[in-house]
C-alpha cells in the first residue's frame, strides 16, 4: 500500500519535497485569479458598497481556520491510536497555518467591520468563536514548547487537540446563543446570500488556494520537523553505537 | 511468571538499554543493578506497567501485560522511590487509605500490626507523617508489604534510609513472600541477604 | 474487579481527600476569600449605581466562579503527583477513568460547593432578587462541577510542566466559554424575565457531556505525564 510505504519518515521526506514546488506554484496562480475576479470582476454589493470585498480573504480564511482545526486534531488522534510519529508531526506542522488563518479571519473582519458596523472590533458571533478557536490553537502550541520530553509533548498536546475538537462545535453554537440573546449586529457577513457566479466563483477559487497553500507549507514544515527530530535521533544513534552491554545472570 | 522481551528503552534523546530478556520464575527475586542513569528505574516503571517500552513486550504468565490492563495491575504491588505518604495523615491513616485505594482494605488493627512488624512504634503511629523522619516514612511505605497479598512486588530502592535492623526485616519479609511462590523485582545498590538460590541479578550497563 | 472492590478504590480516594481538606481547611478557605474579593472589587472599579450592578451582577459572578475554580486546580493532582500517590493511583486495578472521576467530585465539593453556597450572599450585594437569585444557585450547581470535570484535563496536562499555573488557565479558560455563556445566560434571561429554565438545560448538557468524556481524557493525560 502507498500509504505504508511513504508513512516512514525516510520514505515521506523526498516525496515531500518534490510535492512542495506543484501545490506552491498552483497557490500562487490561483490567489493571483481569485483576488483578481473577486476585487475587480465581482459586481459592487448594493447594500455594502466596494468593503464587502474582503470576504474574499475573509471566508476561505475563516473555513480554512476551522477545518485545519479539525485535521489536526484528526492527525493527532492517528498519532495516539496508532502511536505513528509522522501523524504526531503532521499534527505540530498543521497548528501554525491553522493559527495564521485563524488570525488573518480576524484581521479581515476587523477591517470589514469598521466600514460596516464602525467599528473594528464588535462581538459578533462568528468573530467571536474565531477569537476562541485562535487562544485554542495557542493553547495546542504552547503547551508543546513548554514540554520539553517528545513524546510527552506530542502526546499531551494530541490530549488538548482533540479535547478542542470537541469543544469547537459546542462554542460556535454557544457564541451564537449568546449572540441572540443580546441581540447583536444586525448586518452578519454570511448573510449577504444572495452571490452573484462570480462572486462564488472567486470564493471557491481563493478556497482552494488557500487549500494548497497550506499543503506547500506544511508540507515545508513537517519537513523541518523531520530534520529538527532526526539530528536529535542521531545524536541517540552515536551514543548507542557507544560501548554497551546488557548481561543477564 | 514475569517475562521481558526484546525490551528497549529511551528517555528523551538516550537509549538505555536494548534488547533486553530477562525471565523471573515464582519464588525468585530478580535484583536489578547497575550505575546511576543505567535505566534501572525505568524498567522497573516498565515492568509496572506505568511506561511503555518503546519496543519488547513483558509478559505475566505468558500474556502482554498492555493486554492484561487492570488485571495485570490486580497482580502487583509497585512501590517507587516517592513514598505514596500524605503529610498530613497518620502513618496509620496513610496505610489504611494507601491499601484502600489499591483495592485491598484493611482494618485499622491491622495496619498498625503492620507498622509494629516493621519496628514502627505505638507512640509513632498517629503522628502525621510531616514530623516523621526519612527513615520512618520509608518504613510506613513499606508497611504494606505486611499487608498485600499480590503475587508480583516490584520495589525501587526499599532499603534507601533504613537501618540496619529494618533492612534484615525487610529482608525476612521478602524471604517469606518468596517461600509463598510470590516474585519480587528489586532495583538496589545493596546486596540482599537472601539465599543464593532464590536470587537472580540483572546489571544494567548504561 | 468486582463492584465492591471498585467502590472501595473510589470511596478510598473520596474520604481521603475530604480527609486531607480538613486537615488543610485553610485551602478551601483561601477559594472563597478569593471569590468574595474578586466580587467586591467590581463595585469598586465600576461604581456604586444599583442599576449598572443588577445588570453586569450575572457575569461579574460567574467570572469569578470561573477564576475561583481555575485557581484551585493546581490542587487536584499536583499534589499526588509530588509525592507518589498518583502513581498508586494509576497502577489500582480499576478504571482510572472512574478513579478520576471520585478525585474530581472530592474537588468540586472542596472548591465548588462552597462557591454555590455563599453565591446568594454575594448576589444580594449586586442587588438580585427572588428568582434570579435561585437560578443563579442553580447554575453554579449545575456549572461548577463541569467546571472541575473540564479542569481536570488541564491540570492532568501540565503536570509536572514548567510554568504550569499560567499554562493551564491558557489551555482551560477557552474551553469555560460554553459554560461562562450558558450560566450567566440563565440569570439574565431570568432576570429579563424570559425565565432561565433554557440555559440551565443546556448547562445540564454539558454537564453530562464532561461527565462522559473529561475522566477518559484527564485519565489518558494523567499516563502520558506518568511515563
Amino acid at each position: 500500500m502507498i500509504w505504508s510505504k511513504y508513512s516512514a519518515p525516510q520514505a515521506f521526506y523526498p516525496l515531500a519535497g518534490r510535492l512542495i514546488p506543484w501545490f506552491a506554484t498552483v497557490a500562487v496562480i490561483l490567489m493571483v485569479v481569485g483576488l483578481y475576479m473577486g476585487f475587480f470582476v465581482a459586481p459592487t454589493d448594493f447594500q455594502q458598497g466596494e468593503s464587502y470585498r474582503i470576504i474574499f480573504v475573509h471566508v476561505p480564511a475563516a473555513w480554512m481556520s476551522m477545518f485545519l482545526y479539525v485535521v489536526m486534531a484528526v492527525w493527532a488522534g492517528v498519532g495516539m491510536g496508532l502511536n505513528a510519529r509522522l501523524s504526531f508531526m503532521m499534527a505540530q506542522a498543521i497548528a501554525p497555518t491553522g493559527a495564521m488563518f485563524t488570525f488573518l479571519a480576524l484581521l479581515t473582519g476587523a477591517m470589514w467591520g469598521k466600514p460596516t458596523w464602525g467599528a473594528w472590533w464588535v462581538w459578533d458571533a462568528r468573530l467571536t468563536s474565531e477569537l476562541i478557536l485562535l487562544f485554542q490553537y495557542a493553547g495546542v502550541m504552547l503547551l508543546r514548547t513548554s514540554i520539553d520530553d517528545l513524546r510527552r509533548a506530542d502526546r499531551s498536546s494530541a490530549v488538548f487537540a482533540l479535547v478542542g475538537v470537541v469543544n469547537v462545535p459546542i462554542i460556535y453554537y454557544s457564541v451564537q446563543w449568546w449572540n441572540t440573546l443580546h441581540q447583536g449586529a444586525s448586518v452578519s457577513m454570511a448573510t449577504g446570500s444572495k452571490m452573484a457566479a462570480t462572486m462564488l466563483m472567486a470564493m471557491l477559487i481563493m478556497t482552494i488556494a488557500f487549500w494548497m497553500y497550506s499543503i506547500a507549507v506544511i508540507l515545508a514544515r513537517v519537513r523541518c520537523v523531520m530534520v529538527e527530530r532526526e539530528s536529535l535521533s542521531t545524536w541517540d544513534e552515536k551514543a548507542a553505537a557507544m560501548p554497551q552491554a546488557v548481561e543477564a545472570r | 511468571m514475569l517475562q521481558a522481551v526484546a525490551l528497549s528503552c529511551r528517555r528523551g534523546e538516550r537509549r538505555l538499554f536494548s534488547d533486553l530478556n530477562v525471565k523471573v520464575e515464582r519464588g525468585k527475586l530478580l535484583a536489578v543493578v547497575g550505575e546511576n542513569g543505567s535505566g534501572k528505574t525505568s524498567l522497573l516503571r516498565i515492568f509496572s506497567s506505568l511506561l511503555p517500552p518503546e519496543e519488547g513486550s513483558v509478559r505475566w504468565e505468558g500474556q502482554d501485560i498492555h493486554q492484561l490492563k487492570e488485571l495485570y495491575s490486580g497482580q502487583l504491588m509497585y512501590l517507587g522511590h516517592l513514598n505514596g505518604l500524605k503529610d498530613d495523615l497518620t502513618a496509620v491513616e496513610n496505610l489504611v487509605s494507601s491499601m484502600a485505594l489499591a483495592g485491598e482494605p484493611c482494618s485499622e488493627s491491622k495496619a498498625k500490626e503492620a507498622l509494629e512488624a516493621i519496628g514502627l512504634k505505638r507512640q509513632v503511629h498517629r503522628l502525621p507523617s510531616k514530623v516523621l523522619s526519612q527513615g520512618q516514612k520509608r518504613r510506613v511505605a513499606l508497611a504494606r508489604l505486611w499487608l498485600s497479598t499480590r503475587p508480583l512486588w516490584l520495589l525501587d530502592e526499599p532499603f534507601t534510609s533504613l537501618d540496619t535492623a529494618s533492612t534484615a526485616v525487610v529482608t525476612q519479609r521478602l524471604h517469606a513472600h518468596l517461600q509463598r511462590e510470590g516474585l519480587v523485582v528489586v532495583v538496589t545498590h545493596q546486596e540482599i541477604g537472601l539465599p543464593a538460590e532464590r536470587l537472580q541479578q540483572l546489571r544494567l550497563a548504561g | 474487579m468486582s463492584d465492591s472492590s471498585m467502590w472501595v478504590s473510589i470511596s478510598g480516594i473520596i474520604r481521603r481527600d475530604l480527609l486531607l481538606a480538613m486537615r488543610r481547611w485553610s485551602d478551601a478557605a483561601m477559594s472563597v476569600f478569593f471569590l468574595v474579593i474578586v466580587v467586591s472589587l467590581f463595585p469598586l472599579g465600576v461604581g456604586p449605581e444599583p442599576a449598572v450592578l443588577r445588570t453586569i451582577a450575572p457575569g461579574v459572578l460567574w467570572v469569578a466562579a470561573l477564576l475561583t475554580c481555575l485557581l484551585s486546580l493546581a490542587r487536584v493532582f499536583t499534589p499526588d503527583y509530588l509525592d507518589g500517590v498518583l502513581e498508586q493511583m494509576v497502577l489500582v486495578p480499576q478504571p482510572l477513568s472512574l478513579l478520576v472521576l471520585g478525585k474530581v467530585l472530592a474537588h468540586w465539593v472542596i472548591s465548588g460547593l462552597p462557591v454555590v453556597l455563599l453565591s446568594p450572599l454575594l448576589g444580594l450585594q449586586f442587588g438580585l432578587e427572588g428568582e434570579a437569585l435561585g437560578v443563579l444557585v442553580l447554575s453554579l450547581l449545575l456549572g461548577t462541577p463541569t467546571l472541575s470535570m473540564i479542569g481536570a484535563i488541564g491540570a492532568a496536562l501540565v503536570l509536572g510542566v514548567r510554568g504550569s499555573g499560567l499554562l493551564v488557565a491558557l489551555l482551560v479558560l477557552p474551553l469555560y466559554v460554553p459554560v461562562l455563556i450558558f450560566g450567566a445566560g440563565a440569570v439574565t434571561s431570568s432576570m429579563a424575565g424570559i425565565g432561565g429554565e433554557a440555559n440551565l438545560s443546556l448547562l445540564g448538557a454539558c454537564l453530562v457531556l464532561s461527565l462522559f468524556l473529561a475522566p477518559w481524557a484527564t485519565a489518558a493525560a494523567l499516563r502520558i505525564a506518568l511515563e
